[in-house]
């Protein structure tokens, strides 16, 4: 045991700090909160923990204790359930709704930070072990862990990342109009608003974005209805909207154009700023569940073909 | 999760006095525009629902 002594705490060390840096202080990112955080710190810890002691088993040619890394598999799984769970609790004490795209990427999101801090360790484990091997000096074999250990974390981060609105279309500010009681954004009908007191606020205070896909395959990221419900969640939490649970008139509708894909969303906020409301669609990150490849490249070189 | 129906029309309002309900959706008579606006203000308000206009002086509202 004591010959791993060390191996162990390097491994869960790095561990544990590869899942804390995935806990950005940003409240785009739930939960930012000191509860949740611990719970994360926490289960993170006990990721680690299971990477840390995979390679002292090995070497001791406990091949059956491997498959307790079946436990962390179960793990991670309950970690998704438990996000997925509190996620969908808290649903409709939202005045915009996250929708259930949204929270599976989320819940996805917090099983992959897992699978990073076991990875991590498990790195540094081995790192620590060939160390060992080669009967280097104490403080070389901790310094060869942690080296594999951040080259774990930096290529999963990078991996992690992921897109957002931004890299995939154009957001532009947009004209609000009504053509009779319709909700008109550069001309496309977006809803029925009844009130005349409603649609004057809308032409006084409204603010609008329209969304320009770059391509096919963002055209229909675009298209999902997810995709739009997160946009929508996004402006809604992050600009303040200005609307009850008693005024649905109020609520941001991202409608899509069907001639060229666009997508135009109208948001009244407490404080109208247009360039705000662009950065927050901006950057809305594209979600896992609405990714498509609308031509395959097989299809796409077929049809090339076929043009020549 | 909560439960409810959706997408349900609760109420019609209107200036035209020879509308007829044919169902159990009630129909409340305005006197002019200006009480039209205001009945539905008040029947959106109490059941959270979403005034629509359908023009030529009638508005329903619809819970979504």
């Amino acid at each position: 045991m004591e010959q791993y002594f060390i191996l162990i705490i390097t491994a869960l060390v790095m561990g544990t700090i590869a899942r804390l840096l995935m806990m950005k202080v940003d409240y785009r990112q739930y939960p930012t909160y000191p509860q949740s955080y611990l719970g994360h710190f926490t289960l993170g810890m006990i990721a680690a923990g299971l990477g840390a002691v995979t390679v002292p088993a090995l070497a001791e040619k406990e091949y059956t204790a491997i498959t307790f890394i079946t436990l962390a598999a179960q793990h991670f799984r309950d970690v998704r359930n438990m996000e997925r769970e509190s996620l969908d609790n808290i649903e409709v004490t939202e005045l915009v709704p996250r929708g259930t795209a949204y929270i599976e990427d989320i819940a996805k999101g917090f099983e992959a930070r897992n699978y990073l801090a076991l990875l991590t360790s498990l790195a540094s484990g081995i790192g620590y072990f060939i160390g060992q091997h080669f009967e280097l000096p104490m403080v070389v074999r901790i310094l060869v862990g942690v080296a594999f250990g951040s080259i774990v974390i930096v290529i999963i981060t990078q991996m992690l990342k992921g897109v957002s609105i931004e890299d995939i279309a154009e957001v532009k500010p947009a004209e609000i109009s009504f053509d009779g009681p319709l909700l008109t954004i550069n001309g496309v009908f977006v809803m029925n608003i009844g009130l005349k007191d409603s649609q004057k606020i809308f032409l006084e205070k409204g603010i609008a974005v329209e969304i320009i896909p770059k391509d096919e395959d963002a055209m229909s990221v675009l298209a999902n209805v997810g995709q739009r419900q997160a946009i929508q969640h996004n402006a809604s939490t992050q600009l303040g909207i200005r609307k009850d649970v008693d005024e649905p008139d109020f609520t941001p509708i991202a409608r899509r154009n069907p001639e060229n894909g666009n997508v135009v969303m109208a948001i009244i906020t407490m404080n109208p700023d247009v360039d705000c409301l662009v950065e927050v669609v901006k950057r809305t990150p594209v979600l896992e569940s609405s990714k498509r490849r609308a031509l395959d490249v097989a299809f796409k070189s077929k049809s090339e073909k076929m043009g020549r | 999760m909560e439960f409810g129906i959706t997408q349900f029309i609760l109420a019609v309002v209107t200036t035209n006095k020879e509308m007829v309900s044919s169902s159990m959706t009630p129909v409340f008579y305005a006197r002019d525009d200006e009480h039209k606006e205001r009945l539905a203000l008040l029947i959106a308000k109490t059941t959270q629902g979403m005034v629509h206009d359908l023009e030529s002086g009638t508005y329903i509202i619809v819970k979504h």
